[in-house]
């Protein structure tokens, strides 16, 4: 039963995926996409400038493009800037690579310091053979517990 | 932590903040244009240099190609009101100097490129323009807004900046005077 609904849903998102790619929305690109002059998307700018790239969105839309193909029109006369997440290849892989190394690295070096910490702690302690009571204290105890017998 | 690994994260946490630093002066260094820089202290820097396609599909336009010519070079976008209004007067001015080794090129930026030529064909331009969405001369100029234009004499030196439109004829005739000028 399990397997049967994990295929569904991933079959489900690849439908998503798809539809969105072949009739993208101008809502979904414009939140993808950044206006060159106030370097911020273009859903939250009202520039000049990201009114026409906007009103570029939906006639390509309307021309029946693809989302990869309004994209890569954009890219190409914008550069990758224009993109609000770099793209994942070449080099732009290292935008997104970096973050998870540096927490793993970090993850790493937090681990190895409490391992570290621990061992310290624990060698700081007497080995049990070499607990010693105080004399009177261990006189005190045999004389308790003589009443006990 | 033993002496020698303790030496050795001090030098790459030091490596690390030099690295920063060094990364924050070159962004520094980049978002100064010494192009303005120079013009606001009376000098006369050299243009930075450009191969750009033409707006017109004529193949690509190289600032140094035109070394030997004064150059009234205005960056504009189609989305700009003020390029707008100045675009008559330019195209105006273009007319006005020809013939007199004088070049009026126009440089658009961060704009779509249908735009760009609708606009041209709107306001029937007949000098060369460039098409620069990338913005990529924007910062080597010191362009600070559209529209600016520079005025380069023949040497490939900027001698004025208008920043903002030109308001009249006699703000290019005025421009293109100075760069006329002996230096």
């Amino acid at each position: 039963m399990r397997p049967l609904l994990v295929a569904a849903l991933a079959l489900a998102l690849a439908g998503t995926a798809a539809a969105s790619e072949l009739k993208p929305t101008s809502a979904e690109l414009e939140s993808e996409l950044v206006c060159p002059v106030c370097e911020t998307t273009l859903d939250t700018s009202d520039a000049p400038a990201a009114q026409r790239i906007k009103a570029y969105i939906r006639a390509r839309i309307a021309a029946g493009d693809t989302k990869s193909e309004i994209t890569s029109k954009l890219v190409d006369q914008f550069g990758p800037t224009v993109l609000a997440v770099p793209p994942r290849k070449g080099f732009d892989w290292i935008a997104w690579l970096l973050p998870l190394g540096g927490l793993a690295a970090g993850a790493v070096a937090v681990g190895a310091l409490a391992w570290r910490w621990s061992r310290r702690r624990g060698d700081d302690r007497p080995p049990l053979d070499e607990l010693t009571l105080d004399p009177e204290l261990e006189r005190r105890l045999d004389a308790e517990l003589a009443r006990f017998e | 932590m033993s002496g020698r690994s303790r030496l050795g994260a001090q030098v790459v946490a030091v490596a690390v903040v030099a690295a920063l630093l060094g990364l924050l002066a070159w962004k520094l260094a980049q978002g100064e244009s010494e192009v303005t820089s120079k013009l606001s202290h009376g000098g006369t820097p050299p243009a930075p240099a450009w191969t750009l396609d033409r707006l017109d599909g004529k193949g690509q336009l190289a600032i140094d190609s035109l070394r030997g010519k004064t150059v009234v070079l205005n960056f504009w976008a189609s989305w700009c009101g003020p390029c707008r209004d100045e675009m008559p007067l330019l195209q105006q001015g273009s007319k006005r100097w020809q013939g007199k080794n004088i070049v009026f090129v126009g440089i658009n930026a961060k704009d779509v490129r249908g735009d760009a030529r609708k606009f041209l064909a709107r306001y029937s331009v007949t000098y060369p323009n460039v098409y620069d969405g990338k913005g990529s001369t924007i910062g080597r100029y010191g362009v600070t807004g559209f529209p600016e234009t520079y005025f380069i004499d023949k040497t490939g030196k900027v001698r004025y900046r208008i920043a903002g439109p030109v308001r009249d004829a006699a703000d290019i005739d005025g421009g293109i005077e100075r760069a006329l000028a002996p230096a």
